[in-house]
């Protein structure tokens, strides 16, 4: 298989231009004789949906939540970037571009990033319209915030709440659609395999989450926006009901997987408190803005940290990188917290945790404005801990966040299956080894708003006239019998003891210690050998009572986990695989003399494709190779 | 701590449901509200007993997905606090809580402690949004929009739609809610051109399915982000405009 990223030739300002002039149309009154299927209503599905219905598609729209607007989306506080250079403090497409290349280490595909850039600017204009309250000035105009170590001002935000405002904006655009016919939703509906004929996509099998109902649905294209697997590890800031199965399945079917050892690691959640923690807190990123972070010099200092003297403490992060201090990238970040919690610098009742401080702040620029910044956050901390982070230092510790790898997508972000297309958290394709904050909630909305509803309007071009496959096609059968024999084993097991959560954190754990901030060939190795076993044991062992014609929220969980032990082996197989460090993947056996992550362009300069062969066989590898040709590869350096 | 719970069981939407009584103990009191219902289910599997089914996804607050009334209250008894937001210090050792899911007629139980709740959504659907088609908008700083404004609207928007207003009214009215989206889109600029429309089309939607408003105040009580009844005040104004207004002439005057 040769992977074909069908990224258009010419100037990468012209490339997106030119591609949406080339690109075949289907005229407005035949585009409603055309059926896609959205999965997910997340920024990206819930965006996509929306505009799709608007452009006169047929829209089937599936999530397993009971609304659209519950989505993992609505979770994220920090903010949206985009080069509208409202600050005038030199930003621009090109520097977003340049920006989002280098922060992902060099791992990502030139030409999307530009046009994730150029797109970016539209997906403020298109927000606000439909009445998101970012924050303002007193002037009215927007406001905006250096986020995440950015040395320009291009966050926009909505106080602690921007995925939520995000979210309801597109959330109402899909209702508007709902209304006028063109979408219709499936709530709590899970789609649990791809219907694959002719090697195309031609529809999905969905299990109704309330009454145990499995479903077909056929049509013309399939979208995948059903996020991301951070709960692999069990413990992230994930919502609890994250899960790989959507993107699982399409894989299973055909599609490559990419880079699926590229996890982000969040440098700022709040430390976990005890064995029964079910997830892990995001303290927002901005918080590093005025917040700096520390350890006691004395491992064995048991102070309280308002008793320990300036002389006493190490801002490591300002010590190693005195350019950008408290504020370089997620993954320097991360790495360097864990290094002082290993070497037995940790605080807090567990010593799993670094301060991240506030004093200084308060006293510059009074508590007044610290509150207005980050009221809310504070709020939610002390809620959690118990602990007033005006008075005491917050106890911040990294945890698993995001990931950046995903389906693999061609420019069009059509996966490696004709018709089935990837999109926001769910593919792999713009943050390379590293996503910078604020960029996910630009990228979801760039692929629903601004490229899904052209590039899958160039792949139904061709089919105009064709009819749905029908429901009741063998290909249909032969999924859904997979689909219902998956469920009945599941259920079937009486002999099993132990809940799914039990194994999942088991998993979790493994993948934590082996697949988390530092991986080594050891590590990997134990893994790749503990994963497949402990997957026997669940399958044995795991425990589902009651039927699965009804609301049965172990058989939910059991599923999805059975999906993220075959992932975490993948996960484990890809990180083995790449030797070099690059962004959130750090190979203890490759870095320079003073721990940073050495990357080996020469050998490991493309996008790893994993193709499904199997059942128990080795996965095999593909590789895209990654051209720069606008930005120079560097040493990312930010001392 | 150990603790007594008592919680609302319903096999599904047509059975009738009973309380059952449980016994946790060794909870620490870090654990959250969801997390000792964890610890709960972890021992009902592993004694052979079938798991209370309850919604929460986050777990931050936002989502909206989770929502138990607890000793009576929806979300509990911390102020301004979400289900899933609410921890374990804030009962103490010894106590028995009762567990339900919402009630009202509009969120019928599926299960256990959960409940459907998609005539919200319905609310939503009938204007609970600004036409703007994509790849239609000016660009985001060619209209203006006062701080004051762009924060009232924030305020209201915050709404997360639990549907915690809905179970605290003794009527299971969702004015609460509904009123706190028509205002966000009712004090912007951009959301002026469907104002009437908008109000009039989700309001009478709402009535379809919820209750109706007696102005108790219980809703504001129960909202973890505090959403004021204010906005309802708002909304029944520009309800009663709605039906009154000369919408041909919305385009000349200064509106509102
Ligand atoms: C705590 C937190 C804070 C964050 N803050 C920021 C930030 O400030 N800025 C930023 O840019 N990014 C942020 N992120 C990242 C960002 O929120 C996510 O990457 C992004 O929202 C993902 O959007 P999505 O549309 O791809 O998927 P999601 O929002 O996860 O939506 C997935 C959808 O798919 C559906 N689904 C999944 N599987 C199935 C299935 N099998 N069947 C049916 N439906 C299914 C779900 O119901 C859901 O509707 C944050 C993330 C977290 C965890």
């Amino acid at each position: 298989m040769t992977l074909n990223s069908k990224v258009p030739s010419g100037p990468i300002e012209d490339k997106w231009e030119t591609h949406k002039f080339e690109m075949k149309l289907v005229a407005p009154h035949n585009k409603r004789r055309f059926t896609i299927i959205v999965v997910g209503t997340g920024l990206a599905g819930a965006a996509a949906a929306a505009s799709l219905g608007e452009l006169g598609y047929n829209v089937e729209v599936f999530t397993y939540h009971d609304s659209p607007r519950r989505a993992h989306s609505i979770a994220a506080q920090g903010g949206i970037n985009a080069a509208k250079n409202y600050k005038n403090d030199g930003d621009s497409v090109r520097r977003l571009f340049y920006d989002t290349v280098k922060g992902g280490d060099y791992r990502s595909r030139e030409a999307n990033v530009h046009r994730l850039a150029e797109v970016s600017v539209d997906i403020i204009d298109q927000c606000v319209a439909q009445g998101v309250p970012f924050a303002r000035e007193y002037g009215g105009l927007l406001d905006n915030r250096s986020f995440g170590g950015a040395q320009v001002s291009r966050t926009f935000y909505a106080r602690g709440q921007t995925g939520q405002q995000l979210l309801l904006g597109a959330y109402q655009a899909l209702a508007r659609q709902i209304a006028a016919g063109t979408c219709r939703l499936h709530n709590k509906s899970e789609m649990l395999d791809v219907v694959v004929k002719d090697g195309r996509a031609v529809g999905i099998v969905c299990r109704d989450l309330l009454t145990g109902e499995i479903s077909r649905h056929t049509g013309h294209a399939v979208v995948l926006a059903t996020g991301g697997y951070s709960n692999a590890f069990y413990l992230s800031t994930n919502a609890m009901y994250c899960n790989v199965t959507a993107a699982w399945r399409a894989h299973r079917r055909g599609a490559l997987f990419a880079n699926p050892c590229f996890t982000q690691i969040h440098p700022t959640c709040i430390p976990a408190s005890d064995e029964f923690q079910s997830k892990l807190t995001l303290m927002s990123e901005s918080l590093r803005n005025d917040g700096r972070i520390w350890v006691p010099k004395d491992p064995d200092d048991t102070r309280p940290p308002d008793q320990i003297p300036e002389a006493d403490r190490d801002y490591y992060l300002e010590r190693r990188y005195p350019a950008f201090g408290n504020l370089v990238p997620r993954d320097v970040a991360s790495r360097a917290a864990k290094r002082e919690v290993d070497n037995g610098h940790g605080v807090g009742p567990l010593e799993n945790g670094v301060y991240l401080d506030f004093s200084n702040a308060i006293s510059r620029l009074g508590r007044s404005a610290i509150e207005e910044k980050y009221g809310n956050l504070f709020e939610m901390y002390e809620r959690i801990t118990d602990e007033n982070p005006y008075s005491v230092p917050m106890r911040i510790y990294p945890a698993p966040h995001y990931t950046m790898g995903g389906l693999w997508v061609d420019y069009n972000l059509m996966t490696t299956v004709p018709g089935l297309y990837a999109a926001g958290e769910a593919n792999f394709s713009d943050h390379g080894a590293n996503r910078l904050g604020a960029s996910a909630l630009m990228q979801g909305l760039a692929d629903g708003y601004f490229v899904l509803p052209y590039t899958i309007g160039d792949y139904l071009a061709e089919h105009l006239g064709e009819s749905l496959v029908p429901t009741n096609d063998p290909a249909f059968d032969d999924v859904e019998s997979d689909v219902i024999g998956r469920v009945a084993r599941l259920v079937g097991n009486k002999r099993g003891t132990r809940s799914p959560d039990h194994y999942h954190r088991r998993l979790g754990k493994i993948l934590w210690d082996n697949c988390g901030m530092e991986r080594s060939r050891e590590g990997l190795g134990k893994a790749l050998a503990e994963i497949p076993a402990l997957h026997d044991e669940f399958r044995r062992d795991v425990r589902i009572l009651g039927s699965d014609d009804g609301l049965n929220s172990s058989l939910e969980k059991a599923g999805r986990i059975d999906d993220f032990f075959q992932l975490a082996s993948l996960m484990c197989r890809d990180a083995l695989d790449r030797e070099e460090s690059c962004g959130g993947h750090f190979r203890v056996e490759h870095q320079t003399e003073d721990g940073e992550a050495l990357r080996d362009d020469e050998n490991f300069s493309y996008v790893a494709a994993w193709e499904w062969t199997g059942e128990g066989a080795e996965p095999a590898l593909h590789k895209e190779p990654l051209v720069f040709e606008n930005v120079e590869l560097a040493q990312r350096s930010y001392k | 701590m150990d603790l007594t719970l008592r919680i609302w069981r319903q096999p599904d939407a047509e059975s009738d449901g009973d309380f059952h009584v449980y016994a946790v103990k060794g909870i620490s009191s870090d654990m959250s509200f969801l997390e000792m219902l964890d610890v709960l289910n972890e021992q009902l599997i592993e004694s052979g007993e079938e798991p209370v089914e309850f919604d929460s996804d986050c777990r931050e607050g936002i989502c909206g997905t989770c929502g138990l009334v607890i000793n009576g209250v929806p979300h509990g008894p911390e102020r301004a606090t979400a289900t899933c937001q609410l921890h374990m210090r804030k009962f103490s050792d010894g106590e028995t809580i009762t567990v339900e899911p919402w009630r009202a007629t509009a969120f019928p139980v599926q299960r256990d402690l959960v409940v459907e709740r998609s005539p919200l959504d319905r609310i939503i659907e009938a204007g609970g949004y600004i036409t703007a088609p994509t790849g239609a908008a000016p660009d985001a700083n060619e209209i203006p929009v006062p701080k004051e404004a762009a924060d009232a609207a924030m305020d209201a928007a915050a709404c997360i739609g639990c549907g915690a207003c809905v179970a605290a009214c003794p009527n299971g009215a969702a004015q609460l809610f509904t009123a706190a989206k028509i205002a966000h889109l009712n004090l912007l600029p951009q959301g002026q051109a469907e104002r009437y429309r908008r109000t009039e089309a989700m309001v009478d939607t709402m009535e379809e399915f919820f209750g109706s408003c007696t102005n108790h105040g219980e809703c504001e009580e129960a909202c973890p982000k505090e959403i004021s009844i204010d906005f309802i005040a708002m909304m029944n104004r520009d309800y009663i405009r709605s039906k009154f207004k000369n919408r041909k002439r919305l385009g000349q005057k200064k509106v509102g």
